[in-house]
């Protein structure tokens, strides 16, 4: 009776789904996706010839050396700035009630929704010289003199200030992008510790800095090395912000390839595409053996 | 001393006025944007020196916006169809199938989603070059649905675990095919995770911009692109009046999103109770 009741199941399971489903998939995903990156992978060492040549020239030139170097500033500021910002809201809106936390996630899910390309735009708008925050500034010191005093004293001209097309816009306007995918993984598994236990430490006597350090960020920890992996490899390929509201100095590695197809220099383009490439799963590789793969992006799926 | 220990046990003053200041950090440059739209003055001046809707009227009356808005509306529609079409019975193969190398498998098809897109969007732009597809709305729709796919798989995934496989066999004892089982059990309980999967593929497609930027060409240019060149070259309010219908477009898009989630949740978890599967899981078939 029993073993008729597996047959049957084990039937009807191989009726309703079978393994080739996935196989459209996976071959339209090698065809259009997989095959062109890999294509454009080789070229970086087969474009005329075989050759190492492009790689060389990535590493000889100390414009290139230090392009590769912003990025990954750019994008371990970015990461810490984002958890430091991150973490609270995370810690409040897993620890109030579920209604006011769904409405409050709002907050944070609209930017994470807008368009990437409106969200940059917005920072143009407040940056600019005449922009909203220079504006606001200048209004301010014509107001009240010792703001404008203070703001002279400080070595602060009375006039717009350069905040767009600066390493300071590229940090604001990309922490402010890459904030939800810190917060999405940081409060799925803060929601999901057992209150009590801060209560127990609470308690036991702990201060708030001991409940932090020795309960909370240690449970937390899944949760920030997902949220940080996520947002330091998204950092490091970042194009349309740092080419937007950087600098001719803040030349980071996507917007240096962009340049470099326009350039037709395509073997060359392909060589730092491989390069920020293997960054990126050498990050993952790192994080990934700390806490698994799976882990790292289920926290994402969770939000 | 109980009402100390019991005032400490949610957030802190110090937390919450630090999460409260983040909070507005992540919403203020978006709502910034709404009221710039409404300006009557030619430039971005704050605050606006009177209401009117000329940057709306602006956008709809221009043939190069409306091409491009209704351009990215059908790359986004037919990314949409294209995505669930491959992405929801690959979700069915992996979470039903039980076979070698499955989680190499959902690695692969989720990672352009965490891939560097200006990776792909070379590696598609050389490869089209080759074949001459830079430039044709067609060339989009392939390589958008390659990006917009996992988001299909993730959402369909996720209603798919947990789901009850006992109401497909009873339909199946009943003497139902398993092409009508699929249709009248399982579709009408997985749908909402469909659907949720189908809107992020869209809008997935209708907000990107990197790989566009290299294969759109000339004659097949995307709303994003042409926002791009627009903020590049000439910055008047009518990106900010763009910039307000997509904040509207998507808010909603993925609110509805969000919503069908948590129905689908719901399903979901009313369907595993055997007393509540009649009822609730079944609804009007």
């Amino acid at each position: 009776m029993s073993t008729t009741l597996v047959d049957r199941k084990r039937l009807s399971r191989t009726r309703l789904s079978h393994p080739v489903l996935v196989v459209p998939l996976i071959a339209y995903l090698v065809a259009f996706y997989a095959y062109p990156v890999a294509a454009m992978m080789l070229r970086s060492i087969t474009d005329p010839s075989w050759t190492l040549e492009n790689f060389r020239r990535a590493f000889e030139n100390p414009v290139y050396l230090h392009v590769l170097w912003l990025t990954f500033r750019v994008g371990v500021i970015v990461t810490v700035v984002a958890l430091i910002l991150g973490f609270p809201v995370a810690y409040v809106l897993a620890r109030i009630d579920r209604a006011k936390s769904n409405l409050l996630m709002m907050l944070v899910l609209l930017p994470f929704w807008t368009s990437i390309l409106v969200r940059t735009y917005a920072w143009m708008v407040l940056l600019g010289r005449q922009g909203i925050i220079n504006q606001f500034l200048l209004w301010f010191r014509s107001r009240e003199v010792l703001v404008d005093d203070l703001l002279s004293w400080l070595g602060l001209p009375n006039e717009p200030l350069q905040l767009l097309n600066t390493s300071f816009a590229v940090y604001v306007a990309m922490v402010h992008i890459l904030l939800p995918f810190m917060i999405l993984p940081l409060y799925s598994v803060i929601r999901s510790i057992d209150g009590s236990l801060l209560r127990a430490a609470e308690g036991l006597g702990a201060t708030p800095i001991g409940v932090f350090r020795q309960v909370l960020l240690p449970l937390a920890l899944p949760g920030v090395s997902a949220g940080c992996l996520l947002v330091f490899i998204l950092a490091l390929g970042f194009f349309i912000t740092p080419a937007l509201v950087g600098g001719p100095r803040d030349l980071m590695i996507a917007v240096l390839i962009e340049q470099q197809v326009e350039l037709f220099n395509w073997p060359f383009a392909s060589a730092l595409a491989v390069m920020l490439l293997a960054a990126a799963l050498l990050v993952f590789a790192v994080f990934a053996r700390t806490l698994g793969v799976t882990e790292a992006l289920g926290r994402v799926q969770q939000r | 001393m109980r009402r100390k220990t019991a005032a400490r046990s949610g957030p802190g003053y110090a937390v919450t006025t630090v999460a409260a200041l983040v909070l507005l950090y992540l919403v203020f440059p978006i709502l910034v944007v709404i009221p710039l739209s409404f300006s009557a003055g030619t430039y971005l001046s704050f605050p606006p020196p009177g209401f009117s809707l000329r940057w709306y009227a602006n956008f709809l009356g221009r043939a190069d916006w409306l091409g491009a808005a209704s351009l990215s509306l059908w790359v986004g529609a037919a990314v949409m169809f294209l995505a669930t079409a491959l992405g929801a019975p690959a979700a069915l193969a992996l979470v039903r199938g039980e076979f070698r190398g499955k989680q190499l498998l959902t690695g692969f098809i989720i990672s352009p989603l965490i891939a560097p897109v200006i990776i792909v969007a070379i590696g598609i732009y050389f490869f089209y070059a080759r074949l001459g597809l830079v430039g044709s709305p067609f060339g989009l729709v392939i390589a958008h649905t390659a990006l917009g796919v996992p988001f299909v798989v993730i959402n369909v995934s996720a209603t798919l675990q947990g789901f009850d496989e006992r109401l497909e066999q009873a339909a199946m004892n009943l003497g139902a095919t398993p092409w009508r089982t699929f249709w009248q059990v399982t579709f009408p309980i997985i749908r909402p995770g469909v659907l949720a999967g189908a809107l992020f593929a869209f809008i997935s497609s209708f907000d990107e911009l990197v790989v566009a930027l290299f294969i759109s060409g000339t004659s097949a240019v995307t709303l994003p692109r042409k926002m791009w060149e627009s903020i590049r070259f000439e910055i008047d309010p009518t990106i900010a009046a763009v910039s307000t219908i997509l904040i509207v477009l998507t808010g909603t898009l993925f609110l509805s999103a969000e919503l069908l989630r948590r129905r689908s949740e719901r399903l979901r978890s009313a369907a595993v109770p055997e007393d509540l599967v009649a009822k609730d899981a079944m609804p009007a078939q």
